[in-house]
């Protein structure tokens, strides 16, 4: 419902309104402008302005730039579709689509569909995932699919994001988080971890971008769970966040000791560990050169350590709620540089362009 | 007082006919609104979903956010800070209607088809219409402006809403006394009503004395302008054109004979304003009934005006709970128990619950209706459709933050009523633990174990194994678990641990009755290992199970029984008694004791 989903590229937002069954849903490109243009009094330039828009066939479930043009999507039917979005002319058009990527038992059953839940990219690869327990690898222009693993899972998977370029990892409804080498043609998991105690669906995953073996994982109670990949089956840290489902979790992408979560309780929490200046050794901050090649060790060392570490005391990890009067769900985030986006239930799209001022 | 049975079908009517959500009445019962003298009586009823949906959900959204946080506003504040609060409520409300009529007049210009074009443009005049009420309505009775401010509130109110400029009053300000007039301006603060007053009423006799002094006979523009000034109403009519409606008119005759007017008065200048305009020519339309009923300070006619002729419960509802808030309305009860603020609040909600998307906006109106909301929401949220597992969670989560354990358990069987269907067994538990819903999970378990008779393994072994506390959902569940992990022990050849585990399946009840034959068949091959396995008393338990199931069968049971069963006992019994035998050996003999 609302806006489900936003997805950035490096000068547009893609938003759909991923309401409801037959009527009007849509993905809509809007302009926020030159990223780094900012005004006299650092105020952002005016709303984002719809740039243009196209009518979807059921939900949107989930949704990815491909490229600069082309966004992957994701349908409550479904259905897996590549739009392109035509800058010359600002329009979008349905480029590609894989019909029923996802199904139940009968596929050509009228109400056949799965809903497909989640969708990556990598450039021209594209894996999705679905309500049938199925993961798809297809590529862009292909017309079949590369590879279909039918019943991965018997339960829901909700979500799935690449680990490295040939491993991917998923997370389902019956708490478990699995990693599947797509190279080996065998159909099994080539991993599986699982939460302790309940067995809590997990709804969204994410990998750090430096250290891949450092995963971050929302639950239906909201929990954040971070995940050495390492080692161990389950969680390294179990962190207390939100009062209902996190929908999703990202790490940012060139920033990574910084981490954002949004949830159905209506809040989106943007979690911290960057180590404070207070905390480096005195030493340390005498200026020169020897200092910045300390300090961006020290940074590294430490934030190792801060999303792995047991000790919440010893974390200075700072959370910030960013949402001051929330009321409905945030559905999704993004982000890109200093740029944040989420949408809400109530069919808002909210853009933050300074996020580190 | 209030509408009335007609009303309430019709509301009724409304909420079943599906397909005709509430963005689409909007549009379709408004021309009541804006109903031309000469036009015909019969409309065109049409589904006309575009022009409405867009714009108008913008309108339902950002109202709501202004609701809740009404609701949630502290009452603590009292007196003149309250007051402001209401007002900048108000303000929002209003500004809200605006930026939708900002949408929809760029929708229109944007518009290639002229029938289209027209629609849009009719869209924004009904916006207009309701700003225009709202707007009057702050002023009467959220602001309750006093005798002074009410004036220059009602005079910015036609200035808004009017597009032609009072040329009258620029005239003024150029003409010959500049500073007089600019103290007729300044009803600031700082100046007391009788103070203004008097002050007035030494500028208007000097005004009269010009005129009578004949000082503009020379030009017949100027003197009827200082007419104007007078007060002069033959002389304001005059300039009928120019001003577009009765209350334009009643507010210039206001500015120049009763600038002091108090709220009270503006009923006997408003009647007769609107009789001196409309002159018998025209009947009042129906935004004139509703302003009327604004000046002269009866709410529930205002209200109840509004609601015949929007039939938007949008309006009335959100202007109604403002009212409330501003303690304006007796808690008059209707004939069907809830008061009027909350009759319509929940009207407008189950009008949203009939809209696809808008459905999530509904719950929390059905929050703030303390004696009907509750049912309500519960009537509503079971019909929402549940077409992904998604939105399911989203019903489900508003169910449990309300304790709607009913609504819970109902929609969470459905999905894993769903999910079974489909063969997603994990899935269909994952409902289950969510509702704790234990007869579930025995159907489910009851699946597996069925699956496994047939095929001889396991399906889904990624989910049996990985059950954690779950398995202590129910019985059968947590069988299902020991099962596999007999299986799995077995798998690793750690006989002695699984032999252990499977006898006890048995001697502590986990297992089915139904299932027995099953496990001791799968003891079978841990009695014909080479190394003893089960102990002596191990193995006295065994038979005495054995015993206890084919004693357990009537002997019609037996005779039915075919050759493999009978088969499979004896296979049991004899098996059974060569382990017997060959460990009391061992534990008699000094090494295996």
């Amino acid at each position: 419902d609302g806006t489900s989903c936003v997805s950035v590229c490096a000068r547009c937002l893609a938003k759909s309104d991923g309401v409801i069954s037959i009527q009007d849903n849509r993905i809509s490109i809007w302009s926020v402008g030159d990223l780094g243009n900012v005004g006299l009094n650092g105020e952002y330039q005016g709303e984002p302005q719809l740039l243009c828009d196209i009518r979807h066939n059921g939900d949107v479930m989930d949704m990815q730039f491909l490229d600069q043009e082309r966004i992957v999507v994701a349908s409550s039917t479904g259905n897996v579709t590549i739009f392109r979005h035509h800058q010359n002319n600002q329009t979008l058009s349905a480029n590609q689509r894989w019909e029923k990527a996802h199904y139940h038992v009968d596929r050509d059953a009228s109400c056949g569909g799965a809903a497909c839940t989640g969708v990556i990219c990598s450039n021209p690869e594209i894996v999705t995932v679905g309500e049938d327990g199925r993961i798809n690898l297809f590529r862009a222009d292909q017309k079949d699919a590369v590879r279909t693993i039918d019943n991965a899972d018997s339960s829901t998977l909700h979500a799935v994001t690449f680990l490295r370029t040939t491993e991917i990892l998923t997370v389902n409804s019956i708490g478990q988080l699995k990693i599947w080498d797509l190279r080996q043609q065998r159909n099994e998991p080539s991993q599986i971890f699982s939460l302790t105690g309940d067995r809590v669906p997990l709804h969204c995953v994410d990998r750090h971008p430096n250290q891949q073996h450092i995963v971050a994982t929302g639950g239906q109670d909201g929990m954040l769970s971070i995940w050495d990949i390492r080692q161990g089956t389950m969680p390294v840290s179990l962190l207390n966040a939100h009062e209902a489902e996190m929908w999703e979790v990202h790490f940012h992408p060139s920033n990574p000791d910084h981490l954002f979560t949004c949830s159905e309780d209506g809040s989106l929490w943007h979690w911290d560990t960057s180590t404070s200046v207070s905390e480096k050794p005195s030493f340390l901050h005498q200026g020169g050169r020897s200092t910045t090649y300390f300090s961006h060790n020290t940074i590294n060392q430490s934030v190792v350590s801060a999303w792995l570490s047991n000790d919440p005391t010893k974390d200075r990890m700072e959370i910030t709620n960013l949402i001051p009067n929330q009321t409905l769900s945030v559905n999704s985030l993004d982000i890109l540089g200093p740029c944040l986006v989420y949408g809400t239930d109530a069919e808002a799209i909210y853009v933050n362009r300074h996020l580190f001022a | 007082m209030f509408p009335c049975p007609v009303l309430f079908l019709y509301s009724r009517f409304i909420r079943n006919t599906m397909y005709l959500d509430l963005a689409e009445h909007l549009g379709l019962i408004f021309h009541l609104l804006l109903k031309k003298p000469d036009s015909s009586c019969v409309f065109v009823v049409r589904k006309d979903q575009d022009i409405y949906i867009q714009t108008l959900r913008k309108l339902f959204n950002e109202s709501h956010g202004i609701f809740i946080g009404l609701q949630r506003s502290e009452e603590e504040f009292a007196g003149k800070s309250r007051k402001t609060q209401l007002v900048q409520v108000s303000k929002n409300y209003r500004s809200v209607i605006r930026a939708c009529m900002e949408d929809m007049h760029q929708a229109a210009v944007s518009a290639r088809d002229p029938a289209l074009h027209s629609q849009y443009s009719t869209q924004v005049s009904i916006l207009s219409a309701m700003e225009l009420i709202w707007n009057l309505c702050e002023i009467l009775f959220v602001e309750a402006a006093v005798a002074g401010p009410l004036l220059l509130r009602l005079l910015d109110w036609v200035r808004l809403h009017v597009c032609d400029v009072d040329n009258m009053v620029r005239e003024v300000l150029s003409s010959e006394n500049p500073s007089k007039h600019e103290l007729f301006w300044n009803l600031g603060n700082t100046q007391t009503l009788t103070e203004m007053e008097l002050k007035w009423q030494h500028w208007h006799e000097e005004c009269q004395r010009y005129l009578q002094d004949g000082t503009f006979a020379s030009n017949s523009h100027m003197e009827s302008i200082c007419k104007i000034l007078l007060g002069d109403e033959n002389a304001i009519l005059e300039k009928k054109e120019l001003m577009t409606t009765w209350y334009h008119f009643l507010v210039t005759r206001l500015l120049y004979s009763h600038p002091t007017v108090k709220p009270m008065e503006l009923r006997f200048y408003a009647q007769s304003s609107m009789d001196l305009f409309l002159g018998g020519e025209s009947s009042p339309e129906p935004l004139d009934t509703i302003l009327m009923a604004a000046f002269e300070f009866e709410l529930h006619q205002v209200i109840k005006e509004c609601s015949i002729a929007l039939s938007n419960w949008w309006f009335v509802a959100h202007l109604t709970d403002l009212l409330d808030h501003c303690k304006l309305l007796q808690s008059h009860n209707l004939y069907f128990g809830s008061n009027m603020r909350e009759f319509l609040l929940l009207e407008y909600a189950s009008g949203l619950f009939s809209h696809y998307s808008l459905w999530q906006l509904g719950v929390d109106y059905f929050d703030h209706c303390p004696e009907y909301g509750r049912v309500y929401l519960e009537l509503h949220i079971e019909r929402i459709p549940l077409n992904t597992e998604q939105k399911a969670l989203k019903v489900l989560r508003i169910c449990e933050q309300r304790q709607m354990h009913e609504q819970v358990r109902s929609i969470c069987k459905i999905m894993a009523m769903k999910a079974l269907r489909n063969n997603r067994l994990g899935s269909a538990l994952s409902w289950s633990i969510r509702a704790k819903d234990a007869a579930f999970a025995t159907l489910i378990s009851d699946r597996f174990l069925k699956d496994y008779c047939e095929k001889g393994c396991f399906s889904d072994l990624d989910l049996i194994d990985n059950l954690g506390p779950s398995m202590l959902l129910s019985d059968r569940l947590t069988f299902l678990g020991k099962y596999r992990e007999f299986h799995r022990l077995y798998g690793e050849k750690r006989f002695s641990e699984a032999a252990k585990l499977l006898l006890m399946l048995m001697t502590a009840h986990i297992a089915p009755c139904s299932f027995w034959m099953t496990l001791l068949t799968d003891a079978l091959p841990l009695l014909e290992q080479k190394e003893v396995i089960f102990s002596a008393e191990q193995t006295y338990e065994l038979m005495r199970c054995l015993e206890d199931l084919t004693a357990g069968k009537s002997d019609k049971q037996k005779f039915q029984d075919d050759d493999v069963e009978t088969m499979k006992v004896e296979m049991l019994r004899l098996a059974l008694a060569r382990n017997l035998a060959r460990v009391i050996v061992k534990e008699g003999t000094l090494e295996g004791s």
